[in-house]
C-alpha cells in the first residue's frame, strides 16, 4: 500500500527516542577522555573497560548538561533520582550491563514546540530525559568479503564505551495524520538545534552524536486504541527519519490490509534501499533485570543549582527566530529561507556590523548564495558578515549601485581585498563627474523624443527606457538615482 | 509470590540462558531443586514488609557524589589489550555477533 | 620457628622503629615460615617473595636515612586475592581469572605500598568470595592451622590461616556476609568488618556491591585497629566511600575500659542451632566482661530473623550483575563450545560454564531469578525493605546499649566436605549472626572468646554505623580481660606449632 493511501485509511502514531552524546571533557562515570583521537582502545580507564574491581563515579558536568536539556524541554527536574543497571550481555558493553536510569529519570514531563516547513507549529509531548552511557564500537570483519580468509568475527574498540548520553523519550505523538513523517524529522531537527544552542553537544547527526529510534504504529481511527508498534533503530539523518516513518506506515498498512498482524519488533533501517527489515522480535529475552546501581548513590540536585542553570539557558532557536523575524520585519517565508540556508547567525552578524536587515538578507540569500552554489561552498566560506555590511554601506552612500556592487563582491570573493579596496582597484566607483552625466542625459533625451512625450504624459516608468543609453554612455558608472532626477528636471523643466 | 513454588529445570534453562551459562541436564535439575528450596525459605521476606516501609538500597545514605569533569589516569591500548584473549589492530577480537548487520 | 614471627604487628613496628631488627629480617622470617608451612596450610595462591623483600629493603633504606615513616612501615602483610594488585596476578580464587595480571592498582594496595608494608602474597579464598569454608577455590584447599582436617572458614580463609599459622602478622580480607569475622572466629584471630564505605572498594573485585567491605585482620585487637587506620579514609574513586575522618582506633583499643559499658546481647542470636561449646564460651566471656564492670543487657532485634532471607536475595542479585563482565571477551578465560556454532553468545556461555564453580553459578542463577520481571518487587524489592527494618532494629538497640554482642558463628571450624550434599539453606545458616551487619552497614568485629574441644570460638561485637571506634573501645579491654582470665587463645596453638 502506498503511503498516501495508508494515511487516508489509518491513523499513524509515532514515538521517538533520541540519544545525544554530551560534549563533556570526560566520560559519564570515569575520567577517560570523551574523544575519539589517539587510536583504538586508548581513551579508556579500568572503569570504561569494566575491569574487575573498577567503580563508577558520576561526572558533574554531564549531570549539569542533562539538567539543562531537561529545562530546555520544559521538563520537571527530579527532586531525587538514581541510576540503575540494565543487564544484558553484548560484547561492546564492557560490564555486560549498561548504567542508565530506569524508573527515576532526572527530567520528566516536558514538551517541545516544533515548526514545520510551512510554519505550522506542533507540540511534541516529552515523557522523560535520562542519563546513561554509550557502548563501544564493533567492526564486523571476515566472511566472504572480509580481510581474513574464512574467519568471521568482530573487532571491538571501547573508546566510545562510557561516553555520556542523554536519552529523550516522547509520549506517543498522535494527531499528526499525513504529516507524521514530516513531524518526526522536524522534531529531531528541533532537538538538534536545542542541543547546539545549549552547547551541550556538537550534535552532528553524521557523526552519530545524535541518534534516533522511531516507533510507528497504526490504528483504524483516532478513537481506536493504539496499535502494535515497531521500533526502527538508529535512523541517523533527518531525511532518513522522514523516509523511515513513511516506509513503516506504508509497510504496516500493507500488512494490515492483507489481514495479518503487525509484529512488535525491532527493525533495521537501510539507507540504500530506503526500507526497514525485521530485527529481533521483542520477547521475554528482553528481561533487563533493572535494579538500582549499588555502586552509585542517589542524585539530589539542589533547587538552587537548578535555578542557577535555568538562568544560564540561552534563547532557544524557536524563540530567537520569532524575535528576529519581528525585529527585522521579515515575512515567515523570508525567515524560513534564511533558517533553511543556515544563514540566521550570519545575517545577525551582518546586521550587527551595520547593515540593514533587508540588505543583509538580500545579499546573503541572493548573489552570495548563487556564487557559493557555483563553487559548491557555503556562503560564509566566501565572504564575512563585516565585508557584506561594508558593501551595503557603499551602496547606501551612493558610491556603488547593485550592479557594480556585484562586481565588487566578485573581487572580494576572488581575494582581491576589502570591498572599498576592490572598488577602487577595479575603478568601479560611481562617477562624480556631473558634466559627463549631464551630457549623457541630454544626449539620451535628444535621441528619444517619443519616450520624452510619454514621460510628459505622466508615464513615469518610461524613464527607465532612457537609463539604458545613459548607462551605456557612462560605462555603467552613472548613479541611477541622480540620472533620474536630471531627466525629470530637464523634461519637466 | 509468597507461596513456595516449584522451580522447573525449564525455568532454570531460561535463567541460564539469560545469564549466559551453558548447562547440562543434570546441572539444570540440581539447580531447580536448590532454587525451589532456597526460594521456599526466603520468599517470606514478602510477608514482613508493608508498603509503608521504604527500601534501603545503600546501607549508609550518601547523595550527590560527583566528579569534576577532568581527565584522569588512563590505560594505554597496550595495557588495555594485554589480557585480551585475542587482539588485532589495537582492538579486541570477539567471535561473530549474531544479529549484527 | 623464628621468634620474630610470634610477635604482633605493633611489636614488630616497635622493634623496627628501635632498630632491634630490620624489615628485611622480619619479611624474610615470614617468607621462610610461609615456604616451610604452605604444604600444610595452603593459605596463599601467589607468594610474592621478591616484591616483599624489595619493599622491605626500600623501607630499611629510608629508615636508616632518617625519613619519616608510617608506624607500620616494614611490617609485612598478606592480601586476600580479591584485592587488585598492579602487575601481580589477581585471581579472585576463580579459574576465570587464573592468569589475570591487573594493569591498575586498587586503593587498598596503593595505601599499603605508600605506607611501606611488604606484601607477602595473595591469600586463598572461596571463588569470588562466595562461600564460608574456602573450599570453593579454584586454587586448592586451605587448612585450619588448629586442625588440618578442619576448614579455616571463609571466604577470607587464606587470610585467617596465614595469621593463625604465623605466616603473616597482618591480613587484608573482605567481608560481604561474615567473610572476615567467621574465619577469624574459626582460627582464633581478630577480624573487623568496618562500617560500609569506611575502606575504599576501588580495586576490590566485587561480589555484592552494597554489602562488600574490606576487613583488616590481625592476631590481636590493636593490630587489627592499626591496619584499619591505615586502610580507612575517603576515596574519590569509590562513590560509596565515606567522607569521615578516621583515626584513634589503636588508642581506643588500648585505653578502653569495660566499666559502665553497656553490652547488648541479641536474643535472636543465641538460641537454636548453636553448638554447646560455642554458647558456653560466649556465656563465660560475658561473665568475664561483667566482672570487669560491663553491664549485660538483653535486647530484641526481631527483624534479624529475616536477615538471612533478605541477604540470600540481595547478595545473589548483585552477584548476578557484578559477575556478568566475566564473559571471555576482554580478559580472563575464553572457552569455545565443544559443538555447534562459535558466536559471541555461545563463547560467553561456554566460558562462563567452564570458568565458574558450582556455588558461583548457583548464586548467579538465583540472583537472575530474583531480579527477573515479575519477581523483582516480591523478592529484591521486599528484601531491600527488610534491610530498612533491620536498620531500625539496630538503631533502637543502640539507643539502649553501647555495642551488641553475639557468638560470631554457630559452630567452631567445620570438617572438610561437611557442606557438600546438604541443604543449601542449612549451609547458609552459618552466616546468620554476621550478615545482619552487612545488610545494615554497621561495623562488626570478631575476637576469640576461648577454645571449645580444641578449636577456637569467636565473639562478635557490633557498633553503630560510623562508630567503628566503639568496637575497639570494647574489644580492647574485653580481649585484655579474657587473656588475663584464660590466657591468649592463639598461644595454645603456638605452643603446638613450636613443638612440631
Amino acid at each position: 500500500m502506498k503511503y498516501e493511501d495508508a494515511i487516508k485509511k489509518y491513523d499513524p502514531v509515532i514515538g521517538i527516542e533520541v540519544h545525544v552524546e554530551l560534549g563533556t571533557v570526560t566520560k559519564m562515570f570515569d575520567a577517560a577522555p570523551n574523544s575519539f583521537g589517539g587510536g583504538p582502545n586508548s581513551n579508556i580507564t579500568p572503569t570504561s573497560l569494566g575491569l574487575p574491581g573498577s567503580l563508577p563515579v558520576v561526572n558533574e558536568k554531564a549531570v549539569e548538561y542533562a539538567i539543562k536539556i531537561g529545562l530546555a524541554l520544559g521538563c520537571d527536574i527530579a527532586e531525587s533520582c538514581r541510576f540503575a543497571r540494565k543487564n544484558y550481555f553484548y560484547p561492546d558493553v564492557p560490564k555486560d550491563f549498561q548504567t542508565s536510569q530506569s524508573d527515576e529519570p532526572i527530567a520528566a514531563n516536558g514538551e517541545v514546540e516544533v515548526e514545520l516547513e510551512d510554519g505550522t507549529m506542533v507540540t511534541i509531548p516529552v515523557e522523560r530525559a535520562h542519563m546513561e552511557e554509550d557502548a563501544g564500537k564493533n567492526t564486523h570483519v571476515g566472511g566472504a568479503t572480509g580481510r581474513i580468509h574464512g574467519a568471521v568475527h568482530s573487532l571491538v574498540d571501547y573508546n566510545r564505551a562510557g561516553v555520556p548520553l542523554v536519552e529523550i523519550v516522547t509520549h506517543p505523538i498522535t494527531g499528526t495524520g499525513e504529516r507524521a513523517a514530516e513531524v518526526a524529522a522536524a522534531y529531531v531537527r528541533t532537538l538538534r538545534d536545542i542541543f547546539r544552542a545549549l552547547g551541550v553537544s556538537e550534535a552532528r547527526m553524521e557523526q552519530g552524536n545524535v541518534r534516533a529510534d522511531v516507533n510507528v504504529s497504526l490504528r483504524e481511527s483516532p478513537e481506536a486504541p493504539l496499535g502494535t508498534r515497531t521500533e526502527t533503530k538508529n535512523v541517523n539523518s533527518f531525511r532518513s527519519i522522514e523516509r523511515a516513518v513513511r516506509y513503516e506506515i506504508a509497510r504496516q498498512a500493507t500488512v494490515l490490509e492483507s489481514g495479518e498482524k503487525v509484529v512488535q519488533e525491532t527493525r533495521h533501517w537501510h539507507e540504500d534501499t530506503g526500507e526497514t527489515t525485521s530485527g529481533r522480535v521483542k520477547s521475554d529475552a528482553d528481561d533487563y533485570r533493572y535494579f538500582p546501581e549499588p555502586d552509585l548513590v542517589p542524585l539530589v540536585p539542589s533547587r538552587d543549582w537548578i535555578e542557577e542553570l535555568r538562568a544560564t539557558l540561552p534563547e532557544l532557536p524557536a524563540q530567537k527566530r520569532r524575535r528576529l523575524a519581528a525585529v527585522w520585519g521579515f515575512s515567515d517565508l523570508e525567515m524560513r529561507d534564511v533558517v533553511n540556508a543556515g544563514l540566521l547567525e550570519t545575517i545577525e552578524d551582518t546586521v550587527d556590523a551595520g547593515a540593514k536587515p533587508s540588505a543583509a538578507r538580500k545579499w546573503w540569500t541572493g548573489e552570495i548564495a548563487r556564487l557559493a552554489k557555483q563553487q559548491e561552498r557555503h556562503p560564509t566560506d566566501l565572504v564575512t558578515p563585516v565585508q557584506v555590511a561594508a558593501l551595503a554601506q557603499l551602496i547606501k552612500d551612493g558610491r556603488l549601485n547593485d550592479k557594480l556592487a556585484k562586481e565588487v563582491l566578485a573581487g572580494v570573493v576572488a581575494g582581491e581585498g576589502e570591498p572599498a579596496e576592490v572598488m577602487t582597484a577595479r575603478g568601479l566607483e560611481i562617477v562624480e563627474d556631473t558634466g559627463a552625466l549631464e551630457a549623457a542625459v541630454a544626449e539620451a533625451i535628444a535621441a528619444n523624443p517619443d519616450v520624452v512625450e510619454k514621460i510628459k504624459g505622466g508615464k513615469m516608468q518610461a524613464v527607465g527606457a532612457l537609463m539604458g543609453p545613459i548607462m551605456k554612455a557612462t560605462r555603467g558608472q552613472a548613479d541611477a538615482g541622480k540620472a533620474r532626477e536630471m531627466i525629470l528636471a530637464k523634461i519637466n523643466g | 509470590m509468597t507461596e513456595s513454588s516449584e522451580i522447573t529445570p525449564e525455568q532454570v534453562q531460561h535463567l541460564a540462558s539469560l545469564s549466559r551459562i551453558a548447562m547440562g541436564e543434570d546441572e539444570l535439575k540440581a539447580l531447580a531443586g536448590d532454587l525451589t528450596t532456597i526460594l521456599g525459605n526466603v520468599a517470606r521476606v514478602n510477608e514482613v514488609v508493608g508498603d509503608d516501609v521504604p527500601a534501603t538500597s545503600h546501607p549508609i545514605p550518601l547523595s550527590n557524589v560527583l566528579r569534576p569533569d577532568v581527565v584522569g589516569q588512563t590505560l594505554t591500548s597496550e595495557q588495555a589489550l594485554a589480557a585480551a584473549p585475542a587482539a588485532q589492530d589495537d582492538k579486541f577480537v570477539v567471535p561473530q555477533i549474531l544479529g549484527e548487520e | 620457628m623464628s621468634e620474630l614471627i610470634r610477635r604482633s604487628a605493633l611489636e614488630l613496628a616497635a622493634g623496627l622503629k628501635s632498630g632491634e631488627f630490620s624489615s628485611v629480617e622480619v619479611t624474610q622470617a615470614h617468607l621462610d615460615r610461609i615456604h616451610a608451612s604452605e604444604d600444610d596450610f595452603g593459605s596463599f595462591i601467589t607468594i610474592t617473595d621478591d616484591l616483599a623483600l624489595e619493599t622491605a629493603q626500600a623501607v630499611d633504606a629510608k629508615r636508616s636515612s632518617g625519613e619519616e615513616l608510617h608506624p607500620l612501615a616494614g611490617v609485612p602483610v598478606a592480601l586476600k586475592d580479591l584485592v587488585v594488585t598492579e602487575g601481580v596476578r589477581t585471581t579472585a580464587g576463580s579459574k576465570m581469572l587464573e592468569n589475570w595480571v591487573p594493569p591498575y592498582e586498587s586503593t587498598v594496595h596503593t595505601k599499603v605500598k605508600a605506607a611501606g608494608l611488604p606484601v607477602l602474597g595473595k591469600t586463598n579464598l572461596d571463588e569470588f568470595a562466595m562461600g564460608s569454608t574456602t573450599e570453593h577455590s579454584a586454587f586448592g584447599t586451605t587448612r585450619n592451622p588448629w586442625n588440618l582436617d578442619r576448614v579455616p572458614g571463609g571466604s577470607s580463609g587464606g587470610a585467617a590461616a596465614a595469621l593463625a599459622g604465623f605466616q603473616a602478622p597482618l591480613s587484608v580480607g573482605t567481608d560481604t556476609g561474615g567473610s572476615v569475622r567467621q574465619p577469624a572466629a574459626f582460627t582464633g584471630t581478630v577480624g573487623v568488618k568496618p562500617t560500609y564505605g569506611s575502606i575504599s572498594r576501588f580495586g576490590i573485585i566485587a561480589m555484592a556491591s552494597s554489602l562488600d567491605q574490606v576487613g583488616p585482620m590481625g592476631r590481636d585487637v590493636a593490630d587489627a585497629a592499626a591496619l584499619h587506620e591505615l586502610l580507612a579514609g575517603h576515596d574519590p574513586l569509590d562513590s560509596t566511600s565515606l567522607p569521615d575522618e578516621v583515626s584513634g582506633f589503636v588508642e581506643a583499643a588500648r585505653r578502653g575500659d569495660l566499666k559502665g559499658k553497656k553490652l547488648g546481647v541479641i536474643r535472636q542470636l543465641r538460641g537454636e542451632g548453636y553448638q554447646d561449646g560455642v554458647i558456653d564460651s560466649f556465656t563465660a566471656a560475658l561473665d568475664i566482661a561483667a566482672a570487669a564492670g560491663a553491664e549485660i543487657i538483653e535486647v530484641d532485634c526481631p527483624s534479624i530473623s529475616y536477615a538471612l532471607d533478605a541477604y540470600y536475595l540481595i547478595m545473589p542479585s548483585e552477584v548476578s550483575s557484578n559477575l556478568a563482565r566475566y564473559d571471555g571477551m576482554r580478559y580472563g578465560l575464553r572457552v569455545e563450545p565443544d559443538a555447534g556454532p562459535v558466536t559471541a553468545e555461545t563463547v560467553m556461555a561456554a566460558t562462563r560454564a567452564a570458568g565458574f564453580g558450582s556455588e558461583v553459578k548457583r548464586r548467579i542463577i538465583l540472583g537472575t531469578y530474583a531480579l527477573s520481571a515479575g519477581y523483582y518487587d516480591a523478592y529484591y524489592g521486599s528484601a531491600q525493605k527488610v534491610r530498612t527494618l533491620i536498620q531500625r532494629d539496630f538503631a533502637r538497640a543502640f539507643e539502649e546499649v553501647d555495642v551488641l554482642v553475639s557468638p560470631t558463628a554457630p559452630t567452631t571450624a567445620l570438617e572438610f566436605g561437611a557442606e557438600t550434599g546438604s541443604d543449601p539453606m542449612a549451609l547458609y545458616l552459618g552466616d546468620v549472626a554476621t550478615l545482619p551487619a552487612n545488610l545494615a552497614g554497621i561495623p562488626g568485629l570478631s575476637l576469640p572468646s576461648g577454645v571449645a574441644d580444641g578449636l577456637p570460638v569467636g565473639l562478635q561485637i557490633l557498633a553503630p554505623a560510623r562508630r567503628d571506634v566503639a568496637l575497639y573501645e570494647v574489644a580492647g579491654p574485653l580481649e585484655a580481660a579474657l587473656v588475663s582470665a584464660g590466657g591468649r587463645v592463639l598461644d595454645t596453638l603456638a605452643e603446638g606449632l613450636s613443638a612440631k
